[in-house]
């Protein structure tokens, strides 16, 4: 009887909004195990990208901003640097959501890895702009890494509310 | 009401044009925040609101959550401390070893170094106050490299001061609030640092790029520098003070100069901030000096009282033994141009603005009376004379 009633907005958009956020302050502690520093994934961008693909809300670009703006905040970036940069990636997945629906879990990742190399290219020129210089091109490519490697995330995501909602079977 | 009676209950719009406008008004909100953020200035209302709400509840939250792993650091510290204590107990003593060696060095420099201070009349940098504090938190990323300190406002941290780790220079504050303050560090893509190489003293800006080694820019001059060369602040701009320790140059793979951070050498756990903020401060405490000065008696002539007062220093000597107080000179230039332009009137110093240091206040109430003849001679500030065997 639980698939028959609508999709309450907070179970797939508030719990893993709450939960990137608890990840991202967590993962910004100044921990160094083993004499290493802990990296630095972009863990929001699995819910703005899974969250278009699931299916069109209103409510989701509001949160997508909220994630972005907290991610400015704790990390200290110029503020809406990471909002806009999350808000195109989560614009282009809803864009390209048809050509996404039924694709095998390789081929989403690598929509998954082009979304985020969206989101990285996207702060790479805004951050440029703003500072008049260019971002270190190795570490973007280890946050790139580092965040294309959460997919499965994104995965468990898309596969648990891509039907849960009888309205939009 | 029913959804019959709803005038828009036949409305019906298509879920994707919502999401759309949803989303078009989502970018315009970040765009405009984007375009209007102006996080590394030195203004202090630059910071935003937000960002001091953010920081003062990040702050506490984020400081009780790392407690734990400092524990288990600690715990991990003891651990090998225990199993390596034989070891670590013959390296220290070769380094006392050699730690008194140097003592020994650096008490013979420091005594011809103040001899030629005080015969040069050299107005050395203040000391510079200092605040601890502990890191909460960090980022890493290639467009923000910062971190969030538990000392903010209340300490009396304001943006521009640098901070320091034990090895070196880690950045420097660029948001204030309540208990807590946000270091913009050196390998931010928004930092610049004025700095010199301590080798042939050729200046250079420090930029960051989001990596773990910032570029060494605008360098002059032929082979300016070296592998190894240390690198230090050049205090150009007096944005900070000259001679913080920075790093180390290396050549890059991109064929680049780069610096290796000096507090990139341990965990930067703790730091200190200085309260520095620009040579401009040297000229308020000095004004802040004079204005605290007790009022002359009526019959006596005004004294000339004003930070800017460029009288030359022997007149200045002569004239304000008898009427200023000894504070309103400077502690360095009067006693060190009187004595020697008695004698060797060819090498008076020429004469310089009587600035004081604000390194020495002395309280008002040492003051001497404005009408005492005997105050100008200060006979505990006069520098030694030089003794014969030091070469000038």
């Amino acid at each position: 009887m639980a698939g028959a009633r609508p999709l309450a907005p907070w179970r797939w958009i508030g719990v893993p909004l709450v939960q990137c956020l608890i990840l991202t302050v967590l993962f910004s502690l100044p921990y160094r195990p083993f004499g290493l520093s802990l990296p630095e994934p972009i863990f929001p961008m699995v819910p703005a990208f899974a969250w278009a693909v699931i299916r069109p809300s209103m409510l989701a670009p509001v949160a997508v901003l909220a994630m972005g703006l907290f991610l400015d905040i704790v990390w200290g970036a110029p503020m809406g640097l990471w909002a806009l940069s999350l808000l195109l990636v989560y614009g282009a997945a809803l864009v390209g959501r048809s050509m996404m629906a039924g694709q095998s879990v390789p081929v989403m990742w690598a929509w998954y890895a082009a979304a985020t190399g969206l989101a990285l290219g996207a702060a790479f020129l805004f951050t440029m702009v703003g500072a008049h210089a260019t971002a270190d091109p190795i570490a973007i490519a280890w946050q790139f890494l580092v965040t294309v490697i959460l997919f499965p995330f994104a995965h468990l995501l898309i596969d648990r509310f891509e039907d849960a909602d009888v309205r939009f079977r | 009401m029913a959804l019959r009676e709803n005038p828009f209950g036949e409305l019906k719009v298509p879920l994707a044009w919502t999401a759309g406008v949803a989303l078009v008004l989502a970018m315009v909100v970040a765009l405009v925040l984007l375009l209007s953020d102006r996080r590394e200035t030195f203004q202090t209302e630059a910071y935003g609101a937000s960002r001091k709400v953010g920081d003062a509840i990040a702050a506490p939250v984020t400081g009780v959550l790392a407690t734990p792993g400092e524990w288990i650091g600690s715990g991990v510290d003891g651990v090998r401390g225990y199993f390596f204590a034989v070891s670590e107990n013959r390296r220290l003593k070769e380094e006392l070893r050699e730690a008194r060696e140097w003592q020994v060095a650096a008490l013979a420099l420091r005594d011809t170094n103040d001899r030629y201070k005080a015969l040069l009349g050299l107005k050395t940098d203040p000391p510079i106050p200092m605040v601890a504090a502990r890191t909460v938190s960090e980022a890493r990323g290639p467009f923000s490299n910062t971190r969030l300190a538990n000392a903010g406002k209340e300490k009396g941290i304001k943006p521009g001061n640098p901070v320091m780790s034990e090895n070196g220079l880690v950045g420097r504050v660029i948001g204030v609030t309540d208990g807590a303050s946000r270091i913009l560090l050196l390998t931010d893509i928004a930092s610049r640092t004025p700095v010199m190489i301590d080798r042939t003293n050729a200046r250079a800006i420090l930029a960051g790029d989001g990596g773990p080694n910032p570029r060494l820019e605008y360098l002059r001059g032929q082979d300016p520098v070296k592998q190894g060369d240390r690198i230090v602040t050049s205090g150009d701009g007096g944005v900070l003070p000259r001679g913080l320790p920075v790093g180390v140059a290396v050549k890059g793979l991109d064929g680049r100069w780069r610096a290796v951070l000096a507090s990139d050498a341990a965990p930067v756990d703790f730091v200190q901030v200085m309260q520095f903020q620009d040579f401009s401060q040297l000229a308020a405490a000095a004004a802040a000096e004079l204005n605290r000065m007790p009022v002359p008696p009526p019959t006596n002539p005004p004294p000339v009282v004003g930070v800017t007062s460029a009288t030359p220093a022997p007149a200045a000597s002569t004239t304000a033994g008898q009427t200023a107080p000894a504070a309103a000179r400077p502690t360095t230039t009067a006693p060190a141009a009187a004595r020697p332009a008695a004698s060797r009137p060819a090498a008076t110093p020429a004469p310089r603005p009587a600035t004081p240091r604000p390194a020495t206040p002395r309280p008002a109430t040492a003051r001497p009376p404005a009408d005492t003849p005997a105050a100008p001679s200060a006979p505990a500030a006069q520098p030694q004379p030089p003794p014969p065997e030091v070469p000038f």
